[in-house]
C-alpha cells in the first residue's frame, strides 16, 4: 500500500511536472504510476538500477541497459544537467515518463514540434553516450549492435556494415556534398530530427498507459 | 492483321446467325474502330459486306463439292467458341485500359472505373441495338473467377503494419457500421413502401432488410479502383480499405439470414440468436480456413527450393483453395483469402526466390487488374440488359438514405472510437472516409442471386443506381475534393534504413517502458507474438538459415540486394543512376590519423581505392557477360551475392596483410615495398582490366598523387574505410569512379603509372 498521505501532498508538485511540457495526466494515471513506483522500489523513497533490472519482463529486452540508463540519466530531467544519478525519486521517475506522453489533438501546431522535438531529444540522449552533442559511428554502431544482440550469434561485421550504411544515408541526406576529404563528424541534434521527420513520433513514441482521460478527480484540487 | 480479321468476320459469319457469334463479330468491328481510330472502319464495312456475299457462294459451293472432294479448308467455330468468346472480352477490356491512358486528358477528370462503366454501357447498347440479348453479369463467374485475384491481390500486400495498429476502428467501422447501415436503410425504406403514392406495399419488412443487407456494404474493388488514384494517406485509405474487406463476414450472415426468413415472414427470437452465433462462425471459421491454407503453404514453400519454377503457382492455388474452400461452407470467402495471404506472405518471400516474388507479384496485379476491367465493362453491359422496374420514389429515397446512414454511422463511430485511439480521426478524415464508401459490383451479383419475382427487379434497379451514383458522382468528385480539403496525401516512402532501425528500436524501447509500468500493452503484446513466432513458427516454415536471420538484416540484406541488382542491370556506366550527393563512406569513418599526415593518407587512398576499383569493375564485368546469356540467367542472382562476399573476403585478406605491417614505424622504404608489392599483385591479377592508357585529366591527377613521397602510412582506419568503401556497391562516390574509370579504360595509349610502379618496386 502506498503512502496516501505523502502521495497527495505532492499531487500537485506531480501534475506541475507532468504538466510542465504541454502535458495533462490525470490523477487517475498518476496515482496508478505512483503505485507501480512504490512497487518496484519496495516502498522507499527512491529506486535504484538494481530496481529496475530486477523486472523480469525485461530480460528478454535487448536494449534494456539503455532504456534503465535513460531513467538515470540527468540530461532527462529537462535541468540542463549532465551526468547520471544513482538514484531517482518519484518526481524523477514521472520526469522521464512524461517523454511518453501522447500529445492532444487540440494542442497547436507548436506545441506539438516541441513535444516532438522532446521526444527525439529523448531518444537522442539514449544514443549519445558520451553527451559531445553527436552520435558518432561507434555510438551508432554499439546501437544497432545492442539491437541485434538478442537475435543469437550475429556476426559484428554485419552490424557494423548496417550501421555504416546508416550512417552513411544520414550523412548524404544532410550533407549532400562533401568534398572527398571532408570527415562527417556525426549526426548532430539537427541531422537527427531530420532522418527521422518520416516517422510520426507524437504519435509512435507514446504509451496509451498515459493517455489523456479527464477521469476521477480524487484528492484536492486541480486545475484540469 | 486485317486479312486475318476478315477471316474472322468471315467464319463468324458463316457459321449461323447466333447471337454470341455476332457479338464476336461485332466486338471484332469495335477493336478495329477503335484501334485505327476510324481510318479504316468504313474500309472493314465494306469488306464485310463483300465477304457476306463472297462467302455465301462458298458455302453453296462447299454444299455441293463436300461429298466429293476433301476440304481444303474448314472452319468449326464452334469447336472453340467458349475460349474465344472469353479472350475477345478480356482483349476488349484489355484495349480499353490502354485506350484510357494513351488518351491522358480524359484520364486525369474521370476515374478509370466510370469510363470502364461508360464503355460497358456502350457495349451493351451496340448488342441490344443488334436485337440481341447481352450477357449479363453471371454471379458465378464474378464470384468464382473475377473477385478473388482482386482479393487476393489486395490481402497479400495489405500493410501489416498500418492495418494492425488500426485494426480495432477497422473491425467497428466494418461490423457495427455495416449492421447499422443495414438496419437504418432496411427500416427507412420500408417506412417508404409504406407511403401511399409509391404503390410498394407489397414489399415487406424482411424484403426490405434483406435489401439493406446487399446494399450497404462497402464494396472493395470500387474502394480499390477509386482510391488507387488519389494517392490519398496510408491512415484514410487503410481505414477505408479494411473495412471494405472484412465488412464481407457480416454480409455474407445478413444475407442468407434474412433470405433463409423471406419465405417464412417473420424472424423469431432464435433465428435472431442463431443469426449473431453464425456471424461468429463465419467470420471466425473463414479466417481459420485462411490460416491453415496459409501455415500449409508456408510450409510448402520450404520446400520448393528444388524446383523454383513452379513456387508462384503454389501461392496462387493455396490462395484459391482456401476462398474456394470458405465458400462450400457458406463461410467467408473473402476474409478466408486475406488470411491466408497475410499469414502466408512472411515465410513464403523468405522462402521463395528473388524471380518467384517478382513472378507473383505482377501476375497478382495482372489478374486483379484485368479482373476489375471487366467487371466493370460487365457492370455497364448488365445495365443496359437486365430488366429494370423504375419506381422513383424507392430509386431516389434508396440513394438518399445510403448516403445519410453511411454519414450518421461514421460520425457516431468515429466519436466512440476517437475515445481509444492515440491519432484521433479529424472531421476531414471522417468525411473522406463517409465519402468513400463506395458500393459495386458485390452488391449487384448478390441482388442478382435473389429469387426470381417482381421484387428482384425493382431492388436490382435501386441497386444499380446506387452504384452508378456512388462510382460516378462520389469518384469523379473525391479527387477535387481532396485537394479542396487539403487532405494528407500519401508520403512517397522511401526505403531508409535509418528509419527501419529507429522503428524496432523504438518497438523496443516502447515495449520495455510498458514493462517498466507494468502495464501490458499494446508493445507488450505484440513483442510476446513477435518471440513466439521467431522460436516456434519460423523454424517451421521458413527453410534454412533464414528462419534464425533478424528482421533488421534482411531488410538490409534486400536493400543491398536491391541496389546491386540495379547497379548490375544498369550494366554500362551511363546508365547509373543520378549520384545525388558526393559522400562516401570515407567522409563517414573515423579518421584517426593527425593533419599533418593527410597529405600522404590521400595518395595511399587513391592507390587503394584505384586497386579495389579495379577489381570491382572485373567483377562488374564478369556479371554483365553472364546475363548475356538466358540459360545463365539464374546464375546472376547467385553471382551478386557471390560477388559481394568474394569482395569482402577478398578485401579482408588483402587489408589484413596491410595492417599487419606495424602502422607506426619511421623507416619508410620497408613500408612503401610492402605496399606496393601488394599493389603489383593485384595489378597482375587485373592484367586484361587494369587501368592501362589513363589519358585523361583526371587520371592524372591520380598519377600526381602517387608522386608524393609517402611519409609514415595513415592508421589503420583508412584502409579500413576503403575496405568498407568498395565494398558496397551502392556507393555513389564509386560509381563517380567508375565512371572516371571506364573513361579511363577506354583510351588507349601510353601508361604513365607503369613506369611510376616499376620505379618504386625494389
Amino acid at each position: 500500500m502506498y503512502n496516501y498521505k505523502h502521495y497527495c501532498k505532492n499531487l500537485h508538485k506531480y501534475i506541475h511536472i507532468v504538466d510542465v511540457c504541454f502535458f495533462t495526466v490525470s490523477q487517475e494515471q498518476i496515482k496508478n504510476l505512483y503505485q507501480r513506483f512504490q512497487q518496484l522500489s519496495g516502498n522507499h523513497e527512491k529506486i535504484s538500477r538494481d530496481d529496475l533490472e530486477r523486472i523480469p519482463a525485461l530480460n528478454n529486452n535487448p536494449i534494456r541497459k539503455q532504456i534503465i540508463t535513460a531513467f538515470f540519466d540527468k540530461r532527462n530531467q529537462h535541468q540542463n544537467d549532465v551526468g547520471s544519478l544513482d538514484e531517482i525519486g518519484f518526481e524523477q521517475f514521472l520526469m522521464v515518463m512524461s517523454h511518453f506522453r501522447p500529445v492532444n489533438s487540440t494542442a497547436t501546431e507548436e506545441e506539438k514540434v516541441t513535444v516532438r522535438k522532446q521526444k527525439l531529444r529523448f531518444l537522442f540522449n539514449m544514443h549519445d553516450t558520451d553527451n559531445d552533442g553527436i552520435i558518432t559511428l561507434d555510438e551508432y554502431r554499439t546501437v544497432v549492435e545492442e539491437l541485434l544482440s538478442q537475435s543469437g550469434a550475429i556476426e559484428t561485421e554485419v552490424a557494423r556494415s548496417i550501421a555504416d550504411a546508416a550512417m552513411l544515408e544520414v550523412a548524404s541526406t544532410n550533407v549532400p556534398h562533401m568534398a572527398p576529404d571532408d570527415f562527417y563528424e556525426g549526426i548532430t541534434f539537427e541531422h537527427f530530427e531530420q532522418i527521422l521527420k518520416g516517422i510520426e513520433m507524437e504519435s509512435r513514441m507514446s504509451i496509451r498507459f498515459l493517455d489523456m482521460n479527464t477521469a476521477t478527480m480524487r484528492c484536492g484540487k486541480l486545475s484540469s | 492483321a486485317l486479312k486475318g480479321e476478315e477471316r474472322k468476320s468471315r467464319s463468324t459469319k458463316d457459321s449461323g446467325g447466333s447471337s454470341t457469334l455476332r457479338l464476336t463479330g461485332l466486338l471484332c468491328l469495335l477493336f478495329l474502330v477503335f484501334f485505327s481510330r476510324g481510318f479504316a472502319s468504313h474500309d472493314v464495312v465494306s469488306e464485310k459486306s463483300s465477304g457476306t456475299t463472297q462467302e455465301d457462294s462458298r458455302s453453296q459451293a462447299n454444299s455441293t463439292a463436300h461429298k466429293k472432294t476433301f476440304p481444303v479448308l474448314s472452319f468449326n467455330y464452334e469447336h472453340v467458341r467458349t475460349p474465344f468468346e472469353i479472350s475477345l472480352w478480356i482483349l476488349l477490356a484489355l484495349f480499353m485500359k490502354l485506350g484510357f491512358h494513351i488518351i491522358p486528358t480524359v484520364s486525369h477528370i474521370v476515374p478509370e472505373s466510370c469510363l470502364l462503366i461508360f464503355v460497358g454501357l456502350l457495349v451493351g447498347g451496340i448488342i441490344k441495338a443488334t436485337g440481341e440479348q447481352p450477357p449479363i453479369l453471371d454471379s458465378n463467374l464474378f464470384f468464382l473467377y473475377l473477385l478473388p485475384p482482386i482479393i487476393l491481390d489486395a490481402g497479400y500486400f495489405l500493410p501489416m503494419r498500418p492495418f494492425t495498429e488500426n485494426i480495432g476502428t477497422i473491425l467497428m467501422f466494418a461490423m457495427v457500421g455495416t449492421l447499422w447501415n443495414v438496419f437504418f436503410i432496411g427500416g427507412m425504406m420500408y417506412a417508404v413502401c409504406q407511403i401511399d403514392a409509391a404503390k410498394l406495399a407489397h414489399v415487406d419488412l424482411l424484403s426490405c432488410l434483406l435489401f439493406g443487407s446487399i446494399i450497404s456494404a462497402v464494396d472493395p474493388v470500387s474502394v480499390l479502383a477509386v482510391f488507387e488514384e488519389i494517392h490519398i494517406n496510408e491512415l484514410l485509405h487503410i481505414l477505408v480499405f479494411g473495412e471494405s474487406l472484412l465488412n464481407d463476414a457480416v454480409t455474407v450472415v445478413l444475407y442468407h439470414l434474412f433470405k433463409e426468413f423471406a419465405h417464412e415472414q417473420a424472424i423469431t427470437v432464435t433465428g435472431a440468436v442463431l443469426g449473431v452465433i453464425s456471424f461468429f462462425v463465419v467470420s471466425l471459421g473463414g479466417v481459420m480456413v485462411g490460416v491453415i491454407y496459409g501455415i500449409v503453404g508456408a510450409f510448402t514453400s520450404r520446400f520448393t527450393s528444388y524446383s523454383r519454377v513452379i513456387e508462384p503457382l503454389f501461392v496462387f492455388l493455396y490462395s484459391y483453395m482456401a476462398y474456394l474452400s470458405a465458400e462450400i461452407f457458406h463461410l467467408s470467402g473473402i476474409m478466408s483469402l486475406i488470411a491466408c495471404g497475410v499469414i502466408m506472405r512472411p515465410y513464403v518471400e523468405a522462402n521463395i526466390s528473388h524471380k518467384s516474388y517478382t513472378t507473383v507479384k505482377y501476375f497478382l496485379k495482372m489478374w486483379s487488374s484485368v479482373s476489375d476491367t471487366l467487371i466493370f465493362i460487365f457492370l455497364g453491359v448488365s445495365t443496359v440488359a437486365g430488366p429494370h422496374t423504375w419506381n422513383w420514389i424507392f430509386v431516389i429515397f434508396t440513394v438518399i438514405f445510403c448516403l445519410v446512414s453511411r454519414v450518421l454511422g461514421v460520425i457516431g463511430l468515429t466519436a466512440f472510437m476517437n475515445k481509444f485511439r492515440i491519432v484521433k480521426l479529424t472531421k476531414k478524415d471522417q468525411f473522406i472516409i463517409a465519402y468513400g464508401g463506395l458500393r459495386g459490383a458485390i452488391a449487384f451479383s448478390l441482388g442478382f442471386l435473389l429469387n426470381n419475382n417482381e421484387i428482384k427487379n425493382l431492388f436490382l434497379t435501386a441497386i444499380i443506381t446506387v452504384i452508378f451514383f456512388t462510382v460516378f458522382v462520389q469518384g469523379m468528385t473525391i479527387r477535387p475534393l481532396v485537394e479542396l480539403l487539403a487532405v494528407k496525401k500519401k508520403k512517397e516512402s522511401k526505403e531508409s534504413i535509418n528509419e527501419e532501425i529507429h522503428t524496432q528500436f523504438l518497438d523496443h524501447l516502447l515495449t520495455g517502458i510498458e514493462d517498466i509500468c507494468g502495464h501490458y500493452g499494446h508493445h507488450h503484446w505484440k513483442d510476446k507474438l513477435n518471440r513466439f513466432n521467431k522460436t516456434y513458427v519460423k523454424r517451421w516454415l521458413i527453410a534454412g538459415e533464414r528462419s534464425t536471420e533478424p528482421q533488421l538484416i534482411s531488410f538490409y540484406n534486400k536493400m543491398e540486394l536491391k541496389q546491386a541488382m540495379m547497379m548490375v542491370e544498369s550494366g554500362s556506366a551511363a546508365k547509373l543512376p543520378t549520384i545525388v550527393s558526393t559522400v562516401s563512406i570515407r567522409n563517414v569513418q573515423a579518421k584517426g590519423s593527425p593533419k599533418p599526415s593527410r597529405a600522404i593518407s590521400k595518395s595511399r587512398e587513391e592507390e587503394i581505392r584505384r586497386v579495389l576499383r579495379a577489381n570491382l569493375q572485373n567483377t562488374r564485368q564478369r556479371l554483365r557477360s553472364y546475363s548475356r546469356y538466358e540459360l545463365l540467367n539464374d546464375a546472376l542472382e547467385d553471382d551478386i551475392s557471390e560477388a559481394r562476399f568474394r569482395k569482402q573476403k577478398e578485401m579482408e585478406r588483402r587489408m589484413s596483410h596491410y595492417l599487419t605491417v606495424p602502422a607506426n614505424r619511421q623507416e619508410t622504404p620497408p613500408v612503401r615495398k610492402v605496399f606496393f608489392q601488394q599493389e603489383h599483385k593485384v595489378y597482375t591479377y587485373d592484367d586484361s582490366e587494369s587501368p592501362r592508357g589513363r589519358a585523361s585529366p583526371s587520371c592524372a591527377d591520380d598519377v600526381s598523387e602517387l608522386k608524393e613521397t609517402p611519409e609514415k602510412p595513415d592508421q589503420s582506419s583508412t584502409p579500413r574505410a576503403n575496405r568498407d568503401a568498395e565494398l558496397k556497391p551502392k556507393e555513389q562516390d564509386d560509381q563517380g569512379d567508375q565512371l572516371k574509370v571506364s573513361r579511363c579504360l577506354s583510351d588507349p595509349g601510353p601508361n604513365p603509372e607503369d613506369d611510376e610502379d616499376s620505379t618504386f618496386l625494389p
